[in-house]
């Protein structure tokens, strides 16, 4: 009986001294707006990830699970998506979830002028609500990336009362329906969180306070981890890991991310396409074959990054084991370009400066010497590098993309003619076709079967030469316990806690 | 003390013209960067109706002139306007880092005035002495070294290693004084060292004048101790560029130090200015420079005042 008790008080005791907690997490960047439909931001997606609840979300497998959504079905032709919505959730301002609640925010996403979800969203026709928890969306035409796009901001849900009096000022103070509410925010310092007690699943998350801390500089970022300050430092260099490794009290989780860093060849936009590699694939190829992946990756990153060869990471059922990362091979990059007749391409490489870009480039343009390639290195900062890309402005830009869960997200738009992010203007109508294809059956392995398709054709016309996929590297106190790494880069909170 | 007042009010009239003048230029030189803020808010999607709407919501096609107008009568009435990023009010924004800035300014300035002062008065009194050399030594070692390095040193050392102070985790004073001093100590240690060679070179020189002078070697000549000849007669007559030079300084720091906030993670003016003009913020950049212009201005006309109450003789013209 007596022991019975202590027990009892114990845990009771162990309970509040957890649940008083503050989890401090350190940001590489500051958040944007904090507004899912305009917001941009990586980092603003990690303090999403504990605010605001979305309609699915992905498992660490890249599986789509439900979220606020239980259940979903399509029709045979797949124009209608319908949710079947959770019970018994309430934003944080009180306001109750329901289907009206998700029709207000798809609209939202679809009209207001701020918003970027736009592209995401421009399958989806209507929103209907079908009864209080069933949501029905009707489509312009089959859409098989809607699903991944709303494991994101485009699924995420804002309380619809509290939206319409903000208007474009929500991101300032906003109220969504996860399981931390927004508290407080000083630009480019920090932001707090607190647990809404009200959350359909509030005993699962042990904190009682989430504070962002934005610490730009890597070193710093670390160097507050290492000193107590922080709990979790995201996006730790990979030249730090083995160190941080070797402390005792830290523990180091790192995840091949989904996106990828490669060139962007101009093919056809404006004057500067016509310079050779922009001409002739053999030139293209010769380059991707001077490049030793791996050794780019273990001189500018200590081993951490993986080599890539396609557009989609290892993680994603759609990666094609028939494409790997090319090895390196000189003698068949000379003859490429010897029968190519340009012995010696000259290419102006742009890029963002920063010193890990510096690093990069300065390596790939001594590999692709060896080659006979006269790489010329120009880089500028980033509202400069976007534009000299839209505008044609380039022969060459190292740049790369954060990576979607869906396949389509990594490839669509970057490879259709007149594509929003076809930067180099490559344009072939099979390609198109293909692309097009894998949008309208949510068939697993015929998708599978395009994406292949499609390879064999990008991979030989070369566009994009693929380099490398990043790794998301979290570095964390020892105490930490229950932290999983997503591919996504995203921090969640479930199930986490600080070990005394 | 009659002619401080209208001296005042003339400099108050001429810096008008100069605020002006320097918005202006501040203005034109951002529109003269290449890029396009409108892009880089779109994000990485870059949806084209979202660009166009944006443009026509903040002005952004409207000719050059316009555009000024625009946001130069909007700061006559107070407005500041927006910043593109975030939806902030730019006076909200300069509310918030304002008063950073300037604690970390006034807190370097003292650093630098505390080791600089007595190294360049030290310098000056036993010139040609090991003393001397060494406070040379000292004032081109704080000149030279890089500060962002110098802050990522002391942060492994003093945070890392011996945990005597946090290595990031602002707090306003307001907030919470004692943290607010614990992460202030170390970015103010940096700042003031780096700035103190300097004082200590204008110190040395403008006291190796005033000690030339006649009337030191009548002070010496009374039989007073050597300290009291250096302190209460010499050093009070070389105090006059020393004003000047710390108003200058100060003025620097008002800009906000950038590498050194970035560093130590203090959320001040200079972070935001330069994210600003990444971001192609013009709203925040032509607040932060107006805030930094008059700051600088009335800076200069404090130290101005200053050298007039010290020197009676400059008060007759």
């Amino acid at each position: 009986m007596k022991t019975g008790f202590l027990i009892a008080g114990a845990l009771a005791l162990s309970a509040t001294a957890a649940s008083a907690q503050t989890l401090r997490i350190g940001l590489l960047d500051d958040p944007d707006l904090l507004d899912p439909a305009p917001g941009k931001s990586f980092v603003g997606r990690i303090v999403f990830q504990s605010m605001c609840d979305k309609l699915v979300d992905i498992s660490p497998d890249l599986k789509i699970v439900p979220r606020l959504a239980l259940s979903w079905e399509t029709t045979e032709d797949g124009k209608v998506l319908t949710f079947k919505l959770r019970d018994g959730v309430t934003f944080q301002d009180g306001e109750p979830f329901n289907a009206a609640a998700v029709k207000y925010n798809i609209e939202r996403d679809k009209t207001m002028p701020e918003s970027i979800r736009k592209a995401e969203l421009a399958s989806v026709d209507t929103v209907e609500v079908i009864d209080p928890l069933t949501v029905r969306f009707n489509l312009k035409k089959p859409d098989s990336t809607l699903l991944a796009a709303l494991t994101d901001r485009s699924g995420m849900m804002v309380a619809p009362e509290a939206a319409k009096q903000a208007g474009a000022k929500f991101g300032l103070n906003p109220v969504c329906s996860g399981p931390y509410k927004f508290v407080e925010r000083v630009q480019q310092d920090h932001i707090t969180l607190a647990r809404d007690p009200n959350y359909w699943n509030a005993k699962a998350f042990s904190f009682e306070k989430i504070v962002f801390r934005t610490i730009p500089d890597s070193t710093a970022r670390l160097a507050s981890l290492r000193s107590g300050d922080l709990d979790i430092a995201e996006r730790v260099e990979p030249t730090d890991v083995k160190e941080l490794e070797a402390q005792k009290g830290f523990k180091v989780f790192s995840v091949v991310s989904l996106g990828y860093q490669g060139l962007t060849i101009n093919v056809a936009n404006g004057p500067a396409s016509k310079a050779p590699i922009g001409q002739d694939k053999r030139i293209r190829q010769a380059l991707s074959l001077a490049i030793d992946r791996q050794g780019l990756v273990d001189a500018a990153f200590d081993g951490q990054f993986v080599p890539a060869g396609q557009a989609v990471p290892p993680v994603s059922p759609y990666y094609s084991d028939k494409f790997p990362p090319p090895a390196r091979d000189l003698d068949k990059a000379k003859a490429l370009l010897k029968a190519a007749g340009v012995e010696h391409p000259v290419l102006n490489l742009r890029y963002t400066t920063s010193s890990r870009g510096q690093k990069v480039n300065e390596i790939i343009q001594a590999m692709a010497a060896e080659a006979g390639f006269d790489v010329k290195l120009v880089s500028t900062e980033f509202a400069t590098q976007m534009k000299v890309q839209t505008d044609g402005d380039f022969e060459g830009s190292q740049i790369g993309w954060s990576g979607r869960p869906d396949p389509d997200g990594n490839i669509y738009s970057f490879y259709v003619c007149g594509g929003g992010l076809n930067d180099s203007h490559y344009c072939n109508q099979d390609v198109d076709k293909i692309l097009g294809d894998a949008r309208l059956t949510t068939d697993v392995a015929a998708r599978k079967a395009l994406y292949e398709k499609f390879n064999a054709i990008a991979l030989d016309e070369l566009p994009i030469i693929y380099l490398y996929f990043e790794k998301w590297i979290w570095g964390v106190t020892a105490k930490l316990q229950g932290f999983t790494p997503y591919p996504d880069g995203m921090i969640r909170l479930e199930g986490v806690k600080l070990a005394q | 003390m009659s002619g401080v007042i209208p001296y005042v009010v003339r400099r108050a009239l001429t810096a008008l013209p100069t605020i002006a003048i320097f918005a202006c230029f501040v203005f034109l030189l951002q529109k003269l960067l290449p890029g396009d803020p409108v892009l880089a808010m779109a994000g990485e999607d870059r949806d084209p109706a979202t660009i166009a709407a944006l443009r026509l919501q903040y002005h952004l096609d409207d000719p050059l002139p316009l555009q000024f107008l625009h946001w130069a009568k909007g700061a006559l009435a107070g407005d500041l306007g927006e910043s593109l990023r975030n939806h902030d009010t730019v006076i909200h924004l300069i509310a918030q880092k304002l008063p950073v800035t300037i604690e970390l300014a006034l807190l370097s300035t003292l650093f630098s005035l505390l080791i600089g002062i007595p190294a360049g008065i030290l310098a000056a009194a036993k010139k040609g002495s090991v003393w001397d050399n060494l406070a040379r030594g000292v004032a081109l070692w704080g000149v030279s070294i890089p500060t962002f390095w110098f802050g990522i040193v002391l942060i492994i050392i003093v945070s890392v290693n011996l945990q005597w102070l946090p290595a990031s985790g602002y707090a306003s004073i307001a907030e919470d004084p004692w943290q607010n001093i614990r992460t202030m100590i170390l970015p103010a240690f940096v700042l003031g060292n780096a700035q103190a060679g300097i004082l200590m070179r204008h110190t040395r020189s403008s006291m190796l004048e005033v000690l030339r002078q006649d009337y030191v070697r009548t002070a010496r000549a009374k039989g007073l101790s050597e300290m009291r000849v250096v302190m209460a007669h010499a050093f009070r007559n070389a105090l006059g560029p020393l004003v000047t030079v710390t108003a200058v300084l100060l003025g620097q720091l008002l800009a906000g130090a950038v590498l050194t906030e970035q560093v130590f993670s203090i959320p001040g003016f200079g972070k935001m200015l330069v994210d600003a003009v990444f971001n192609r913020d013009y709203a925040v950049v032509q607040g932060v420079a107006l805030c930094t212009g008059v700051g600088f201005i009335v800076l200069n006309l404090l130290a101005d005042i200053a050298q007039l109450l010290l020197n009676p003789r400059l008060r007759a013209s």
